[in-house]
């Protein structure tokens, strides 16, 4: 490093800017591997996330396959005023949100409160078992857990109904009605995810100064006060990241969570933008259509993500950047 | 404390030990159902006799997948994007996470950056399904290995790691006359293999997982992965593509014992990794975590 610097002070003021560029250049050739190794890698984001980014402008062309990127029409905000103006995109629009408001209400919390109720656990032996089992459905297939949700909803040999026959329960056709298609969709995303997303809460759980609760004690505060005043304040910050993340996802639910499970007769409630963005796209091969309709989302996610802050650190002092 | 709280807590301790383990349950009960309904008869699986022990016990529903070609066939593929898709991930993420670990990377803010920016802007299908056309990916396995070598979440969390390990052992190897690539090879991976074990069962999993980009690149059955093949036999019911004739009766008299017989193939890796799995991503979570 010493070799490149500038010989005496005097001679770096006298010509600034080229030993500058001289110097960075020499070094950046003396340390040259390090970028040859960044190469795969850098070329990989600029080729499979940045130029699809670019790509993006079909989304204000009627993109023909043939012609290309260059030789393709402009369409101006067609495909933007097509996507408002069809009772369609309203409903499967109105089904994300609906769906994703779910999310938020039943999925975001109750990892949370899992972690919570596990905190209480003094027995490690059972807490170990317990975490070991809810930690594992997350690593199962979208697939193979329609085909689990599929054998143990089943009307006719599925378990959850062979119970409900116990209480005189009439068999639920879960699957394939659109009232309990969104509570199989929420409810099959906590059954998987919920035990993982404790793994979070609770290292930040064991950070906690246990002096605090000492103190809390000393003054009288049962174990519900301490949990108000101490944990849930001290869990804050880490609630408040994943929140704002999760608001930046609001319009991405999952296509293959939805995917896995949809048929025909439940398609009213459960066609959601990216299951729609791959029929219209890929199965019907309108393109600039289904791109411009990714584009949005994209662009809502982003919009979501940048209020959100703003307004946690305003209101927190809390935020992503 | 005083006596009326311990007995409140004592009440609470109680039934936060009863939900817990309702709660448990209800994550292991589907899965021994399934178990149960691949060793049961179909009749006892139409009769809705099934919980969680078999009834009727037998292995037909195993013959019927073990003698099928194209489930092998599709296991095979799974097997393969796997061991080789993963062996192109860990490359990749480290041979780009290990220079933006280093201060004499010049410019390794601006890219990390740019980096991050994929995750929370990420690009429309179409415009991605265009392109891996356009290099000649679809219908072939590269398709479901190549667009994803690399997760910015991984990348992150292999960083972190690499600037950890103390400089003092890459300077030391430099005073040696060792190379950069030298120093990254012998100096800076044997101590990273936690954290290449760690990525690399991630990356294991979401190989063996691998779905959405097998339906949108993959027409070729022959190419199909396992995930496709189950998915293909759970909405399909008519699985008889066999010369056998007991085994046709039996799959189009009972489609149910058999799709859960191959969900407990298709789970089956993922159960025989997960002791590792365990051991490992709670530390990745986290590392993952700090930095953003």
């Amino acid at each position: 490093m010493n070799s490149h610097a500038p010989t005496t002070p005097n001679a770096s003021r006298a010509k600034p800017p080229k030993p500058k560029l001289r110097s960075t250049l020499s070094f950046m050739l003396k340390y040259k591997t390090l970028y040859l190794l960044a190469v795969p890698g850098v070329v990989y984001f600029l080729v499979f996330k940045y130029v699809p980014l670019l790509g993006s402008v079909i989304a204000f062309q009627n993109y023909n396959l043939f012609k290309g990127f260059t030789g393709s029409p402009w369409a101006g905000l067609a495909h933007f005023q097509k996507m408002f103006a069809h009772y369609d995109f309203l409903r499967i629009l109105k089904n994300t949100i609906y769906l994703g408001l779910l999310d938020i209400a039943i999925a975001f919390p109750a990892p949370i409160v899992l972690a919570l109720l596990l905190n209480e656990v003094r027995k490690l032996a059972f807490k170990r078992t317990v975490q070991t089992i809810i930690y594992a459905p997350h690593f199962l297939s979208w697939v193979i857990i329609s085909g689990i949700f599929v054998g143990i909803l089943s009307p006719s040999s599925g378990f959850v109904n062979t119970m409900l026959s116990w209480f005189g329960i009439e068999p639920i056709y879960f699957l394939v009605e659109n009232a309990w298609i969104r509570p199989v969709l929420v409810g099959s995303g906590v059954w998987r995810d919920v035990g993982y997303g404790t793994i979070i809460y609770l290292a930040a759980l064991t950070s906690i100064n246990p002096e605090l609760y000492e103190a809390a004690e000393m003054d009288g505060a049962n174990r519900w006060k301490q949990t108000l005043a101490i944990t849930l304040p001290s869990l804050l910050p880490v609630i408040t990241v994943l929140f704002l993340l999760k608001i930046g996802d609001f319009l991405d639910f999952g296509f293959e969570r939805v995917f896995v499970f949809q048929n025909s007769l439940n398609l009213d409630s459960s066609e959601i933008l990216d299951t729609f963005i791959y029929k219209a796209g890929l199965q019907q091969m309108q393109y600039s259509y289904a791109t411009a309709i990714g584009l949005f989302k994209s662009i809502v996610g982003l919009t979501l993500l940048v209020i959100a802050n703003t307004l946690s650190r305003r209101a927190t002092g809390e935020s992503l950047y | 404390m005083n006596a009326r709280m311990t007995a409140g807590y004592r009440t609470f301790t109680i039934f936060n030990y009863i939900f817990l383990t309702v709660a448990t349950l209800s994550m292991f009960l589907p899965l021994l159902n399934v178990i149960a309904q691949s060793f049961s008869s179909p009749f006892a699986i139409d009769r809705g006799e099934v919980l969680f022990w078999p009834v009727e016990f037998t292995t037909i529903y195993y013959q019927y997948v073990f003698q099928d070609a194209s489930i092998w066939r599709a296991f095979g593929i799974s097997v393969f994007i796997t061991v080789v898709g993963t062996f192109i991930n860990l490359a990749a993420t480290s041979s780009l996470a290990y220079p933006l670990s280093r201060d004499e990377f010049v410019g390794r803010k601006q890219l990390l950056l740019m980096i991050v920016f994929t995750m929370i802007f990420t690009a429309p299908l179409i415009p991605e399904f265009i392109l891996i056309r356009e290099l000649r990916l679809s219908n072939t396995l590269w398709a479901l290995m190549i667009p994803t070598a690399i997760s910015a979440f991984n990348l992150i969390v292999m960083r972190s790691f690499f600037i950890q390990i103390p400089k003092e052992l890459i300077d030391s190897g430099r005073i040696d006359g060792a190379g950069e690539l030298r120093m990254a090879w012998s100096i800076v991976l044997p101590l990273s293999k936690p954290v290449m074990a760690t990525v690399g069962i991630f990356y294991s999993v979401m190989n063996w997982n691998t779905y959405k980009n097998a339906l949108y690149y993959i027409n070729d059955r022959a190419l199909y992965p396992l995930q496709i093949k189950l998915r293909e036999m759970l909405i399909t019911d008519d699985i008889v593509d066999t010369g056998n004739d007991l085994f046709s009766n039996l799959a189009t008299a009972s489609p149910q014992g058999v799709q859960m017989t191959v969900i407990i193939v298709a789970t089956v890796p993922i159960v025989m990794i997960y002791p590792f799995l365990q051991r490992y991503f709670v530390k990745g979570m986290m590392v993952g975590s700090i930095k953003s």
